[in-house]
């Protein structure tokens, strides 16, 4: 559904990405592993339309949007879940989600639609529906990063992207959110586009995965193929107890 | 059906080229920046990985021979660590020394899937008893195989090579479904059991996976009635991956070429350029999913074309003709591969000097025979008798030792080799395949 040949974006002088081609088939989880400054989040935001690529293409169902403006992008079917949440402070839990279906107002009956993709945000994070009158500001981070991807999720994306949803997060949290990821692939056939630092957890969910190095992919694998490649599991999985107490 | 992995197989030319493009992409940014002996052939081009933006950018970089490898010897070509590394194997190189291929744990789990393709496109299936007779060692197919047919989850018998007639006796009593061999050991198994009266119908061998070595749809056919199997063929390269490179489906109208895996191309063996899609020329592999050993337009020497057009099986991969021949002067005895410079090393070695010699390949019955004929120089011909023979002893030996045969050694008389413009020819290949 998603297939992206040689983008080259730039911060400034700044080579961010260089010659990224990555591609993801309908439903599946792919997860973008490399340390900071790789050009994780940028892939995202070249992918988005935030940063877009000076050159290169990016095909979504072979529409071509390398060139579209990002608002464009979101009617597409294409939405993002920034890194650090970033959800509206000084909204109620409701409203947040309201402005994440900006898109159904202009339609006829658009309302009705906002109310029923709520209910299935509410369906997938009860703890939301609990507190759907409580300002964002006030929830905990876990809550917060369960409300950024529901805001993402009320513009019933095709392709959702998700950069460092554990950022900050207590394992227990992080597990819960992972699985609720994992549902949204398996049940709701959702595509999504996985960045974590937490490259463990994220392999474990993920199909296939990139690596990504000083913005150029060095490696294309099956999650169970990088979680055995050693240069993964050296760089981004950490080590073993074990084998520290080789050492 | 009878695929294996129908996702790759099967997959649209459209999605293949997207893969195949981030995988070479993936695969240059690694060996540039991993292994120094392509950062400095890059480099001297003046080229970058950015460079290649397309599949069709691949004949901008340069050619990987058997050389580069044996200046790299032994672990110089790999991208890893070599405590990444968790398999060794080799095969013959030019010269005395052998090259060496390297495989971490992914390279061993993917190469057992792309045997298990061709394994499963020749029918074989978790139901089958499969006997492997080729020599488990330093070469890749014995290992290949067995693989491939565990993965399959097929039971394995590891034969290993020669005791022909127990092989037999094994292949009677524990009642083996598939044989796994070279094709000229099948035709020996078989004249083997004519000679012993045993009727081909009473086993329950039913499929032959052939391999290591040329052969023709003549040998098909006859090892197809002698041991009453169908017999498919299958290619692969000791350096590049071993078995598992290309296999027969059940059209035989050429070998697929995995390319989710394999990159090829064809070039013109004298000038190095690409040739258009059909033309018979040299395949030349890049390989996309490697690890240990990657490879960047490795020459094979081996020469085939390609055909595109889909085949009925329903694989959309790109088939490969029969090899037809070599671009070098490498012969394959017996599936092993040897250098007619490596047999001068021997020989020059054991007369301190330069001798005379040819190199004369014959098949008897089924099976190769090599024979190596100096003349007698002076040198050798003032040695006693007991010299002489133990000089014999010491070329065989040295022949042995670089390239693992057993190769026949007789002295003539001076100037009795048959010379064209005073030239001898140094190989003389008898065989008729």
């Amino acid at each position: 559904m998603l297939r992206i040949k040689n983008i080259n974006t730039y911060y400034g002088q700044v080579h961010a990405l260089k010659n990224v081609s990555l591609h993801l088939a309908e439903g599946e989880i792919v997860t973008l592993i490399g340390a900071n400054g790789a050009g994780k989040t940028t892939l995202l935001n070249s992918l988005s339309g935030i940063v877009p690529p000076k050159s290169g293409q990016i095909l979504f169902n072979d529409t071509e949007i390398n060139h579209l403006e990002a608002h464009k992008i979101v009617r597409l079917g294409v939405s993002q879940v920034p890194e650090g949440r970033q959800v509206f402070k000084p909204l109620s839990v409701e409203d947040n989600l309201e402005l994440g279906a900006y898109l159904n107002y202009r339609v006829k009956d658009g309302k009705a639609q906002s109310k029923k993709y709520m209910g299935m945000v509410y369906d997938l994070f009860p703890i939301l529906r609990q507190r759907r009158k409580q300002l964002a500001g006030t929830l905990s981070g876990g809550e917060q990063q369960m409300l950024a991807i529901g805001r993402a999720l009320m513009a019933k994306p095709r392709l959702l992207l998700l950069d460092e949803p554990s950022m900050g997060l207590a394992p227990m949290i992080v597990q819960e959110i992972l699985k609720v990821i994992a549902d949204l692939s398996r049940e709701k056939k959702t595509t999504l586009l996985l960045v974590e630092q937490n490259a463990r957890a994220a392999l474990k969910i993920a199909h296939r995965g990139y690596v990504l190095e000083t913005g150029r992919l060095i490696l294309e694998g099956t999650a169970d193929e990088l979680l055995e490649n050693k240069d993964v599991q050296r760089a981004y999985l950490g080590r073993d107890k074990k084998e520290i107490w080789e050492r | 059906m009878n695929i294996w992995d129908p996702t790759h197989e099967c997959i649209s030319r459209d999605e293949l080229e997207q893969l195949q493009l981030e995988r070479l992409q993936a695969t240059i940014n690694r060996v540039h920046k991993n292994v120094v002996h392509y950062r400095k052939k890059f480099n001297e081009l003046g080229i970058i990985p950015e460079d290649i933006v397309s599949l069709e950018d691949l004949s901008k970089l340069p050619l990987t021979s058997k050389d580069d490898i044996n200046c790299n010897y032994p672990y110089g070509m790999f991208a890893v660590p070599l405590r990444e590394v968790v398999r060794i194997h080799s095969s013959s190189g030019t010269g005395s020394k052998p090259m060496v291929a390297g495989y971490t744990k992914n390279d061993i789990r993917i190469w057992s899937n792309l045997v298990a393709r061709f394994m499963t496109a020749a029918s074989v299936t978790r139901d089958d008893l499969v006997q492997v007779a080729f020599h488990y060692g330093l070469f890749t197919g014995a290992f290949g195989l067995h693989y491939g047919a565990e993965t399959i989850g097929a039971s394995v018998i590891p034969m290993g090579t020669g005791n022909t007639e127990r092989q037999i006796m094994i292949m009677q009593d524990y009642k083996s479904t598939v044989l796994v061999s070279t094709p000229s050991y099948a035709l020996e198994l078989a004249y083997r059991m004519e000679h012993l009266g045993i009727n081909p119908k009473s086993l329950s061998l039913k499929v032959g996976l052939f391999g290591g070595e040329p052969w023709s749809e003549n040998m098909r056919s006859e090892i197809e009635q002698g041991l009453a199997i169908n017999a498919t063929d299958n290619y692969g390269l000791s350096e590049i991956i071993g078995p598992g490179i290309a296999g027969e489906c059940s059209c035989k109208k050429g070998l697929h070429i995995y390319e989710d895996a394999f990159l090829p191309e064809i070039i013109d063996p004298d000038t190095g350029k690409v040739l258009p899609t059909g033309t018979e020329g040299e395949l030349v592999i890049t390989t996309l999913t490697k690890e240990a050993f990657p490879l960047i337009r490795y020459r094979t020497r081996d020469i085939t074309s390609l055909n595109y057009k889909p085949c009925d099986c329903g694989r959309t991969l790109v088939r490969m003709k029969r090899i037809s021949g070599r671009s070098d002067d490498m012969l394959i005895i017996r599936g092993v591969n040897v250098y007619p410079s490596q047999i001068e090393e021997a020989v020059y070695g054991a007369a301190q000097g330069e001798a005379p010699y040819q190199i004369l390949v014959e098949r008897i019955g089924a099976m190769d025979s090599m024979e190596v004929i100096i003349e007698v120089t002076d040198k050798i011909f003032s040695l006693e008798l007991q010299k002489q023979r133990s000089f014999l002893e010491s070329v065989k030996k040295r022949i042995n030792t670089i390239t693992g045969i057993h190769a026949y050694v007789k002295l003539v008389e001076a100037k009795s080799i048959p010379r064209q413009d005073g030239k001898i020819k140094k190989v003389l290949d008898k065989r008729h395949i």
